[in-house]
């Protein structure tokens, strides 16, 4: 039988979706359900005076309105930060309360204060409208950068503070420092981002009296985490009387990995009211209250020789963390960011501070890359900026400066157990014809036109995590992954997995994965996820995790699965377990022709008996049933890398910039399905290429989002884009049995520095910040020509 | 959305009569629509005039091009008459939004709704266009009056707008990347006795640009406007652009549209 993994299998979960078939949450409709709108603040920070429900409760259709005194009576949780971090003077860090219905204060807008439950969704709108909540407006914090020296936010919370963390050494990095001939220092700006998932938001709460247990249907990239923290910090139900399924979901990009309040209200509501609640967001609530992404203000500097050796690194940041701390909203901008931060190089003495902010804007959390992409734009940022002042092409001072002997003990934290940097660097310059560039430059430069190019080499930390490392470093957890694998009696195979499908394509690439291991037919596997009362305990899906921890767990189980087939056969064909050896889907004892098929093993082990014998094909000691489970900690991250290239074309009259070739190639270990990978590496680009060219959220001073539709958000299109060039090299994880890393964060790790390099190459090492706009590079275009002018 | 009433109109005559103060027309629906749904606009009641035959359709004579209201962008797009009479118009319409709107907006509603930064608007400033409405016809620089604000008349609708041939033109947009919509779109029309430079994106309203227009009449290449230094202080500035970045686009595009006709 010809190995699947490695192979263009096409996609199971297609044909659903492509015919309209997909079963979202939003496609639930329970009998009796009611609907739910939550009443927002439309300021940024206020506090609250009084809630008046009175006319609301007297309007059309509605059955309940419940607030922030309700939620608190009852004792519910709030939403929580999943990692405590330290501060560098060791004192923990500081998170205010975050309840699901705002009580006394509101701290951004969209902030939810009430929920209006109706019979339809209209009667729930129109008596939304009529609540009155009489606030206090305060003045808003929105800026980053003067985060510290706004009004105090959340009482005892000084300067709006949240932890000064510092990994790495000052002492040795001063005097590094002191040793270089030159040293190179940026200031950069990571912009905010709205991830902007497809589908919305939503949930489906329902309540059986009988049972006494909540269901919740809702759009989570972790069913069973979201159960985990609803039960033990929202102390909505204990996890037995709590089921929480996520069916389909239309992406997710690390927005849907929080509990968000409306999980926790609808779950709670249904309860009291006795009846399923429905709640759906706007697209413009989505805007307003998913979690947002990066928004860091950056100082870094650089030490080198005069020959290009880097000697020590520093990297000043502050990360804004929006109104609250919510899930991955600590360890993203540290652990997930500052081990990063040096880069694919070897750097001998680095350390990176970050202050860690509170502002009244919607809370900023994990998007796809997590801190990885603001680490790399960080460094190759300044690796390019010192490749102009140095006068060194900016592929050999990279080159100079990769580690060449693996594993690799990067300079803050992490040992990399494979890779080959300047192999994949000679490939991406071969795939990109960087040597051609100077010609398509003079090309642009007869048309009037700026031609710039740009590189990035980097490396990620994913595959999160392994549990005694995170830990020792002072996180609050790790995440392992659980699977398991079912023989149904007639043979076919059901996999379950604890984490979860949200547009990466499991269903195909761990079937292929268990296809292979157990040599049964594709097609008579199927994968199951999203439900915490399918399979056991699951962390869920994000930080490029599900294959690289999720999938060894599916291997490791079938390896389980073999074991027992062995021992079964065996004992049916009376042989030593130990001769028993396992191929294409047979268990054949060797030196003979005897063998059985585990189909046959598995019959056998539902139906363990002869019929008018006294015997069973069952050793000793082992149980009927086929069934085994798994939970794979990981002994290490996984550590994808690879070089991408870009050039720019810019028209200086408009400062349009237009994308004109993007070369990616990764190393992400083993391959399992080329085809998926495309689509993960296509989708990580679009997203990255529009941090660099096109995305921003902003908000006004007082705290108002000005980029909240798609009217004035700038989401990439099709037609943004070039024809991706796409290549791999291939250095196998030596952490995990099938030696694979994760690509879904790559794209957009890479593509921001390096687009943003092309650009500031073709304006002459100008320092635009990102998005580059048209406006802001038709500005530096004039800069150029004014200082072009003055030199000639 | 707020609950409201729907009628359609099976002429132009049911239609104006059917007209109140808390009524519009319903043509594409593309921005009356989204206006609804996000509460800044209330009706009671919606008169549908897709039905009213009268109204779609596209004409060419030798002089003219004349285009029903309710015509879809889409059909002026693809129209082979509108390409081979006027290029520009149809690549205009081409160049609006995205599939699904150009797959119903119209050209009567995206001039009545006169959006400071539409596209249609423009090509009726240059190509000197008549705007044919149930009760009289207007020529176009007496029709755009302001932001969002038109010579109709309660209930006044428009049925078709008359385009001039013109001997070239060409319309270059700078598109706002996000909508979609002109951050700055120039439109430059060269008739047998004048030229017309028509601004759109750049101030509250449509306008023909006077200045541009008696430099190109005189000499009709991109250098006899180039480096022009235009008057910012009353043009638009918002998050996308600055007043001082369309001023100098407007020159930009201008330009480009003289040096494509
Ligand atoms: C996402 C998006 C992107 C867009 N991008 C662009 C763009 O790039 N460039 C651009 O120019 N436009 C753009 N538009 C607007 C679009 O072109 C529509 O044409 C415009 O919204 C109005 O046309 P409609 O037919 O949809 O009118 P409707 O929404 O149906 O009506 C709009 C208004 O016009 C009135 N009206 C309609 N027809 C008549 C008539 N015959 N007589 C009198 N009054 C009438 C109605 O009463 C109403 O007040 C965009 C719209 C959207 C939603």
């Amino acid at each position: 039988m010809a190995s699947l993994v490695g192979s263009r299998v096409e996609r199971k979960e297609d044909k659903r979706f492509l015919t309209g078939k997909g079963r979202y949450t939003a496609d639930i409709n329970l009998a009796n359900q009611t609907y739910a709108i939550f009443v927002r603040s439309p300021h940024a920070r206020a506090s609250i005076k009084k809630i008046n429900i009175d006319k609301a409760l007297k309007s059309s259709g509605v059955v309940s309105i419940l607030t922030g005194k309700e939620i608190a009576d009852d004792k519910i949780g709030g939403l929580i930060a999943g990692w405590a971090i330290r501060s560098e003077d060791g004192t923990e860090m500081k998170c205010p309360g975050n309840p699901p219905l705002a009580k006394d204060n509101v701290n951004f807008v969209g902030d939810p204060v009430a929920v209006v439950i109706a019979e339809s969704l209209a009667e729930a709108k129109d008596a939304a409208e009529k609540v009155e909540v009489d606030y206090k407006i305060l003045k808003a914090v929105t800026s980053t950068a003067d985060a510290m020296n706004g009004d105090t936010i959340h009482e005892g919370i000084d300067k709006n503070l949240c932890f000064d963390w510092l990994l790495g050494d000052r002492q040795k990095v001063k005097e590094a420092f002191d040793k270089a001939d030159k040293v190179i220092s940026i200031d950069i700006i990571n912009n905010r981002l709205i991830p902007n998932a497809m589908e919305p938001r939503a949930c489906v709460a329902d309540y059986n009296a009988a049972s006494e247990e909540i269901t919740l249907y809702t759009t989570s990239q972790n069913p069973h985490l979201s159960r985990l923290i609803m039960s033990a910090f929202g102390n909505v139900a204990p996890e037995h009387k709590l089921r929480v399924v996520a069916p389909d979901v239309g992406g997710g990009f690390g927005s849907k990995i929080n509990v968000y309040n409306e999980d926790i209200v609808c779950s709670w509501a249904a309860k009291k009211i006795n009846r399923a609640i429905k709640w759906v967001a706007e697209r413009s609530e989505s805007f307003l209250t998913d979690i947002h992404g990066r928004d860091h203000v950056t100082h870094a500097e650089l030490a080198v020789t005069k020959d290009g050796k880097f000697l020590g690194f520093k990297n000043e940041t502050i990360a804004n963390l929006g109104a609250y701390a919510r899930v991955f909203g600590t360890v993203t901008p540290t652990y997930l960011f500052g081990p990063c931060a040096t880069g694919v190089y070897e750097i001998p003495a680095a350390y990176t501070n970050v202050k860690a902010v509170y502002t009244n804007t919607a809370p900023v959390d994990a998007y796809r890359g997590a801190g990885r992409p603001e680490a790399t734009y960080t460094i190759e940022r300044l690796v390019e900026k010192a490749s102009m002042e140095l006068g060194i092409d900016k592929t050999e001072l990279r080159i100079k400066n990769f580690p060449t002997a693996f594993p690799f003990k990067q300079t803050l934290v992490h040992t990399v157990d494979s890779g080959d940097y300047v192999a994949g660097m000679e490939k991406a310059k071969q795939m990109a014809d960087y040597k051609g560039f100077e010609a398509r430059r003079k090309e642009s430069e007869a048309k009037g036109k700026l031609r710039g190019i740009g590189v990035t080499s980097y490396f990620e930390a994913c595959g999160i995590a392994p549990s005694a490392a995170v830990m020792s470093l002072g996180c609050g957890v790790g995440l392992w992954e659980s699977a398991e694998v079912r023989f149904n009696p007639t043979g076919q195979v059901t996999v379950y997995t604890g984490s979860h499908s949200h547009g990466q394509s499991h269903q195909t690439t761990f079937a292929q994965i268990a296809a292979d291991e157990l040599g049964v037919p594709i097609e008579n596997i199927d994968i199951v996820h999203g439900d915490t009362d399918k399979g056991t305990f699951g962390m869920g899906t994000y930080g490029s995790r599900s294959l690289a921890v999720g999938g060894i767990a599916i291997v490791n189980a079938c390896k389980k699965i073999v074991e027992k087939g062995k021992r079964v056969t065996a004992k049916m064909l009376e042989a030593n377990p130990e001769d028993v050896e396992f191929k294409d889907g047979e268990f054949i004892v060797s030196k003979s022709n005897k063998k059985k098929t585990i189909g046959e093993v598995a019959f056998a082990c539902y139906l363990p008996g002869v019929r008018d014998e006294m015997k069973s094909p069952l050793p000793e000691g082992d149980e009927p049933g086929l069934k085994e489970t798994s939970f794979y900690d990981p002994s290490n991250f996984s550590f994808p890398a690879g070089t991408h290239i870009a050039e720019v074309e810019i028209d200086p009259e408009t400062g349009h910039v237009k994308l004109e070739k993007y070369t990616a190639c990764d190393d992400f270990g083993r391959i399992i399905n080329p085809m998926v990978v495309e689509g993960q590496v296509h989708g990580g680009l679009a997203q990255g290429i529009g941090q660099a060219l096109y995305e921003n959220a902003e908000y006004d001073e007082t705290g108002q989002l000005m980029t909240g539709s798609y009217m004035d958000y700038t989401m990439p299109r099709a037609d943004n884009f070039p024809e991706f060039n796409i290549g791999y090299t291939c250095t196998h994880a030596t952490t995990n049995p099938l030696g694979v890393k994760g690509c879904g964060e790559a794209g957009a790790i890479a593509a921001p520095p390096t687009v943003m390099n092309a650009v500031i190459d073709a304006l002459g090492g100008q320092e635009v910040t990102m998005p580059a706009t048209a406006e802001k590079v038709w500005k530096a275009c004039k800069n150029l020509k004014k200082s072009n002018s003055k030199a000639a | 959305m707020k609950d409201f009433n729907y009628h359609s109109a099976k002429d132009s005559k049911e239609a104006s009569k059917l007209a109140s103060s808390n009524s519009a027309f319903l043509a594409g629906g593309m921005t009356t629509i989204p206006s609804m749904k996000l509460g800044l606009a209330t009706y009671k009641d919606l008169i549908d005039i897709k039905n009213i035959k009268k109204l779609s359709g596209i004409k060419v004579s030798g002089k003219s091009v004349i285009i029903g209201a309710a015509t879809k962008h889409v059909e002026v797009a693809n129209s082979k008459d509108v390409k081979k009479a006027i290029p520009s118009l149809s690549s205009l319409a081409e160049g609006i939004g995205d599939p699904q709107v150009r797959n119903r907006g119209t050209i009567g509603g995206s001039i009545a709704n006169n959006d400071p930064s539409a596209d249609y608007p423009s090509a009726c400033i240059a190509l000197n266009a008549t705007i044919h409405t149930n009760e009289r016809k207007i020529e176009a620089s007496k029709f755009f009056k302001g932001m969002f604000e038109t010579a109709l008349k309660k209930g006044e609708l428009i049925e078709a707008v008359e385009f001039q041939i013109p001997e070239k033109s060409s319309y270059q947009k700078h598109p706002n990347p996000a909508s979609r919509y002109a951050v700055v779109g120039v439109y430059v029309a060269k008739h047998k006795s004048d030229v017309n430079v028509a601004v759109t994106g750049a101030k509250s309203c449509v306008y023909n640009d006077k200045e541009m227009a008696k430099a190109l009449s005189g000499n009709f290449s991109s250098s006899s406007i180039d480096g022009m230094d235009l008057d910012s202080s009353d043009m638009n500035s918002d998050i996308h652009a600055s007043a001082e970045y369309r001023a100098s686009l407007v020159v930009t595009q201008a330009k480009k549209a003289v040096d494509a006709c």
